[in-house]
């Protein structure tokens, strides 16, 4: 079974919310939220300073709080690929999964359920790439099967520097931030 | 020295930036009622098990559908913090046995029976007068002084089980630093007993409870600031997320409410009024109890506000 992660080139993303808006569209998310955002961090000593930029979203965790906690089912992990989701049929809207993830990636949608990236499963099940990694203009975003030694993802991380964000939470997050 | 540190993001999510306030009155109002029942339920167990109800005045009649009625109001309050209510009965057609919120479900649709029982011992005269029929089963209880001992024991393990699921409920999430001790649920167990034990002792009509019950709460805000001492020690020799999750409380913005409402107006007056009335240097009145249930309440509202204001974002730059 495949392990699906996306590995992200900080060197090439330039933080200009392509990503975000092709998200919003394709999965029609309401005005004021946010399924993937774009974080700036910069840090050191001046002159020596660092930034980084990252677009971020759900991690897709291989420890997952978010699944644990819920009470009906709703959180789950899906069949293909690891990837978590939620089932609205299922979901009370008891917010547990929101307050339990430490990254802050879910909402509570309009409509009553807690709502987060889903990678776009429904495009990738049918062959195509997430909307946010289809629209990138500088390649930054690379989406594949991290438990397949061969894949384009799995090579980016044998080859190149990589961080993940708040390793310490213990989550095992399955997005890698190049650097 | 001097290092910079920003983080600014472009994502703005209701009630999630800038910091997670997902959980408003709703659910300490629920965690504070969930707390004192409990409490209740262990405290009218112990006097049915102990062979107290044997006292016609004894607490342990009119604790029951007291607890029924504050349980139901917390439960209500819970129902109204969900998001998706329509959805609602999706909790009990599973059982996630790593859901301490499916724990919680269960086990509340288990406490209901135990308190039914114990109301049934002596049921109200109005309740009687809508179902005569209630005395045949009233009869049949009280024939069985072994029964009624399990009644009570009933009452004290699910009374347990719902103080300690409270305080669970908030220390399983990781993500939450203020709230990861496992400590959380003797807190919770032990602040309800102690509302528990104050709320009783105010309409306690026998003489000789209401002094045990007074000393009995003593005993446990005793205990409870013991806890918090424990909680402050694990939290503060721990990783740094932790450190600063303590801080909220002692130093930081929580500060004034939690030393001035949780443990001074919460805590230490009251034990010092009723440590003076219960060795007869004053008379019992109505202020401590009152100060212990208000400062149960404000504790829920502390440590559910400021656990969700504690992150793991620190443990990221350092």
């Amino acid at each position: 079974m495949p392990r699906y992660g996306m590995v992200i080139d900080t060197r090439k993303c330039v933080g200009c919310s392509d990503c975000v808006i092709a998200c919003k569209t394709e999965n029609n998310i309401p005005e004021g939220y946010n399924r993937d955002w774009i974080v700036t961090e910069s840090k050191g000593k001046f002159p020596d300073i660092q930034m980084e930029i990252r677009t971020e979203r759900c991690n897709h965790c291989s420890e997952t709080p978010c699944v644990s906690c819920c009470p009906t089912g709703a959180s789950h992990i899906h069949d293909v690929g690891g990837v978590v989701l939620v089932d609205h049929e299922k979901c009370i809207g008891c917010k547990a999964c929101v307050v339990a993830c430490p990254y802050d990636a879910r909402f509570i949608h309009p409509d009553g359920y807690a709502d987060k990236c889903t990678f776009c499963i429904h495009r990738v099940e049918k062959g195509q790439k997430p909307a946010c990694v289809e629209v990138c203009p500088t390649y930054c975003m690379h989406f594949g099967d991290l438990d397949d030694p061969n894949s384009e993802v799995s090579k980016l991380l044998q080859s190149r520097k990589w961080h993940v964000n708040l390793p310490d939470a213990g989550t095992q997050p399955n997005i890698f931030y190049l650097v | 020295m001097n290092e910079l540190l920003e983080l600014t993001t472009t994502r703005n999510n209701p009630h999630v930036d800038p910091f997670i306030a997902m959980w408003e009155w709703q659910i300490p109002v629920y965690l504070f009622l969930g707390g004192i029942v409990a409490g209740m339920m262990i405290i009218s167990g112990y006097f049915l098990f102990s062979g107290r109800y044997k006292e016609s005045n004894c607490a342990c009649f009119s604790i029951p559908l007291i607890s029924v009625v504050l349980l139901s109001l917390g439960m209500f309050a819970l129902f109204l913090d969900l998001a998706h209510k329509p959805y609602v009965w999706r909790l009990y057609t599973t059982f996630q046995i790593k859901s301490p919120m499916s724990w919680g479900a269960w086990i509340l649709i288990l406490v209901y029976p135990a308190l039914i029982a114990n109301i049934l011992m002596r049921p109200t005269p109005w309740m009687l007068k809508l179902y005569p029929k209630l005395s045949d089963w009233t009869g049949k209880i009280n024939h069985h002084p072994f029964l009624i001992k399990n009644i009570g024991i009933a009452n004290m393990i699910l009374g347990m089980m719902l103080g300690a699921y409270t305080g669970v409920l908030l220390s399983s999430m990781a993500s939450r630093p203020l709230w990861n001790t496992s400590l959380l649920w003797v807190l919770f167990l032990v602040s309800g007993l102690s509302a528990a034990a104050a709320f009783v002792h105010l309409f306690a009509k026998n003489k000789a409870e209401s002094e045990l019950l007074a000393k009995a709460d003593n005993g446990f805000l005793v205990i409870e600031l013991f806890v918090f001492v424990m909680i402050f020690l694990g939290f503060l020799s721990s990783a740094r997320p932790h450190i600063e999750a303590a801080q909220l409380l002692l130093t930081g913005p929580y500060a004034p409410v939690f030393w001035v409402f949780v443990i001074g107006l919460g805590i230490v007056i009251p034990l010092i009024i009723q440590l003076l009335a219960v060795n007869h240097k004053i008379r019992h009145t109505a202020i401590a109890p009152i100060m212990v249930i208000v400062g149960g309440l404000i504790l829920r509202f502390v440590i559910v506000s400021a656990g969700q204001y504690s992150h793991w974002f620190n443990a990221h730059f350092h």
